[in-house]
């Protein structure tokens, strides 16, 4: 595991006591979760949890009825998710969701369409390419082309176009085989040690998901049910018996 | 940038325009004029729905309302604006077909393209802003719907004639002028496939697609979807809306059943059988679709225009089932590949990306 977190200072994203109702249906029921600069906070928890949902609040894809998103200092709750991208705060939403008919370098520049320092883009984009090598072989190649590992490298890819403060990660393990799963972790690690960007990462690969983090909460059914370092959740009783299956 | 060939094309574009204007209208028979001519605003038409059916992925079926909404606008301006500002015109709309009457009518011409694109616009705006958050079928029965609204207003607006159809202010004898030539139409052709093009091939472009191709990503980059679709549809009103002006001072008479929904229908025909996303694919489908039935009437005879729809239906149900992504799928006709691929022309990748099959856009 990396070195334990600084958690002091500003936090970097301030969820508070959030409220979110699809139709009658109460996903949210007042979940508080922070994240500071530069660690990984991991949200574990069953299907239905409402994992999803909170990244969708964050982002502003699904409007809150209660509680307020704070990120760098500023209230973010009502605004549209173009203008939270811009500040910074971006998802990575859950299925990988690239542009198919695109090829794999339009789909990277659709990451850095909000910014204007085209130099800075031209870098990152080096950077991303250098992280996932497999990427640049098939640049000019048709996205819904790719392998499902790469179609996820390529999302992953394209939120770090947009240069995040915080990267959102919605199961980016879902549906890939056990190497590769390791391998978007190992990703996980590298891009919060190189360029420190926050990570806030969903998974339901409790175990992995607890190994790269420093910091974990545990949703069910809505609420926050327990939180802490992610060492100590590890060895809770309770979290090795839901979610570690130990 | 202004640079001296850009210039230079737009010089030559226009003085070629003008030419085949005066030669075409003058050496081909009048029926096949008529052809020519109404192909042309049939591609303007298609390729403008393109921009929001094709580009953005937002099914609107009720096209023919904006250029409704054009054409009365625009037919509304030159004969009430007769006695004010285009007094110069003569009363019975008809001008010489001499390059002096083309010179007397550009401006009102110039005038109506304006208005009823402008007008359409902010109707397109109007019915697109509230609209436009809904999805595929519900979006669908949306501008259906619209389209049946001006029909039936303009059927109750006795200014505009009504359920009779407007062919100008009777009582005064001001008629609809023929400002529209083959100039104007192919000029407005150019320009909105210019536009098109422009669109389809920049960065901001791919906004548009990237609305097409997935609204939940696109948002995660920071698209702002609603305003990539309300722009879609407000520059595809436009067009619509400078088609109608086009066909209003070309007929010289609308009609309300001239912009029903089967006029809307025959639109979408157009761009799906082209290709939706595909720019020759409309302007193909288009001239094709408009020129068939006029060949088909004059050599099986009149009757035929009632197995029209029929045969409409049987050509897209084969196309479904033959190539569902339309004769070009989201690709262009491109003169380098037609003539062995000299130039290399552009990013190889781009070819291969746009054929895809696009089966899943129409569900």
């Amino acid at each position: 595991m990396a070195d334990l977190p600084v958690c002091s200072g500003d936090p970097l994203l301030h969820l508070e006591d959030l409220q979110v109702y699809y139709g009658a249906i109460h996903a949210l029921r007042g979940v508080s979760v922070t994240v500071y600069p530069g660690e990984v906070v991991t949200l574990i928890g069953a299907n239905g949890a409402g994992k999803s949902t909170l990244l969708r609040a964050a982002s502003g894809m699904v409007r809150a009825k209660g509680g307020r998103v704070v990120f760098l200092g500023e209230e973010v709750t009502r605004q549209n998710p173009a203008a939270i991208v811009s500040r910074g705060l971006v998802h990575c939403p859950e299925g990988r969701r690239i542009f198919a008919n695109m090829s794999v370098r339009e789909n990277l520049e659709l990451g850095a369409y909000l910014r204007r320092d085209k130099l800075a883009v031209a870098d990152d984009l080096e950077q991303a390419l250098t992280l996932f090598p497999r990427l640049r072989e098939r640049l000019q190649q048709n996205a819904g082309t790719l392998s499902g590992g790469e179609q996820q490298m390529l999302a992953i890819g394209r939120s770090l176009l947009t240069k995040p403060k915080l990267l959102m990660l919605d199961e980016p393990s879902l549906g890939l085989a056990p190497n590769l799963v390791r391998e978007i972790f190992r990703i996980v690690e590298t891009i919060n040690r190189e360029s420190g960007t926050a990570v806030l990462l969903v998974e339901q690969n409790a175990h992995q998901a607890l190994g790269v983090a420093h910091r974990g909460y545990v949703l069910e059914t809505g609420c926050i049910t327990l939180e802490g370092p992610a060492a100590e959740l590890r060895s809770n009783p309770e979290v090795k018996r839901a979610y570690l299956g130990e | 940038m202004l640079s001296l060939r850009r210039i230079l094309t737009v010089s030559a574009t226009l003085g070629i325009l003008l030419f085949l204007s005066f030669f075409l209208e003058q050496r081909l028979q009048a029926v096949a004029f008529r052809v020519v001519m109404l192909s042309g605003i049939a591609v303007v038409m298609a390729v403008s729905l393109n921009l929001i059916n094709g580009f953005t992925g937002q099914f609107s079926i009720g096209h023919a309302g904006f250029q409704a909404v054009g054409a009365y606008a625009a037919a509304a301006l030159t004969v009430y604006g007769h006695n004010r500002i285009f007094g110069n015109l003569p009363r019975s709309g008809q001008l010489p077909d001499t390059l002096q009457g083309f010179l007397l009518g550009a401006p009102a011409m110039i005038c109506a393209l304006l208005a009823g694109g402008l007008f359409a616009a902010v109707v397109g705006y109007v019915v697109g802003l509230p609209s436009l958050r809904l999805k595929g079928d519900y979006l669908a029965i949306v501008t259906l719907g619209f389209g049946e609204i001006i029909r039936v207003a303009v059927e109750n607006t006795e200014a505009v004639g009504g359920p009779r159809g407007f062919t100008g202010n009777i009582r005064e004898g001001i008629y609809i002028p023929n400002l529209t030539s083959f100039f104007w139409v192919y000029l407005m052709v150019v320009v909105v496939v210019v536009v098109s093009r422009n669109l389809r091939f920049s960065v901001q472009g791919l906004q548009y697609l990237s609305v097409r191709e997935d609204e939940i990503a696109a948002q995660a980059m920071g698209v702002n979807t609603t305003r990539v679709k309300v722009n879609a549809f407000v520059l595809g009103a436009f067009f619509a809306g400078v088609a109608g002006a086009l066909y209003a001072h070309f007929e010289q008479s609308v009609s309300p059943t001239s912009f029903g929904f089967v006029r809307s229908f025959d639109f979408v025909t157009m761009v799906v059988l082209g290709g939706l996303g595909s720019i020759t694919g409309s302007v193909l489908a288009a001239v094709v679709l408009t020129a068939l039935p006029e060949i088909l009437r004059s050599s099986l005879g009149a009757e035929f225009n009632q197995y029209r729809l029929v045969a409409y239906a049987l050509l897209l149900i084969l196309l479904m089932l033959v190539r569902p992504q339309g004769i070009f799928g989201r690709g262009e006709l491109r003169l380098d590949r037609l003539f062995g691929r000299k130039g290399g022309g552009g990013p190889a990748g781009r070819d291969n990306v746009e054929d895809q099959p696009a089966a899943t856009e129409l569900r």
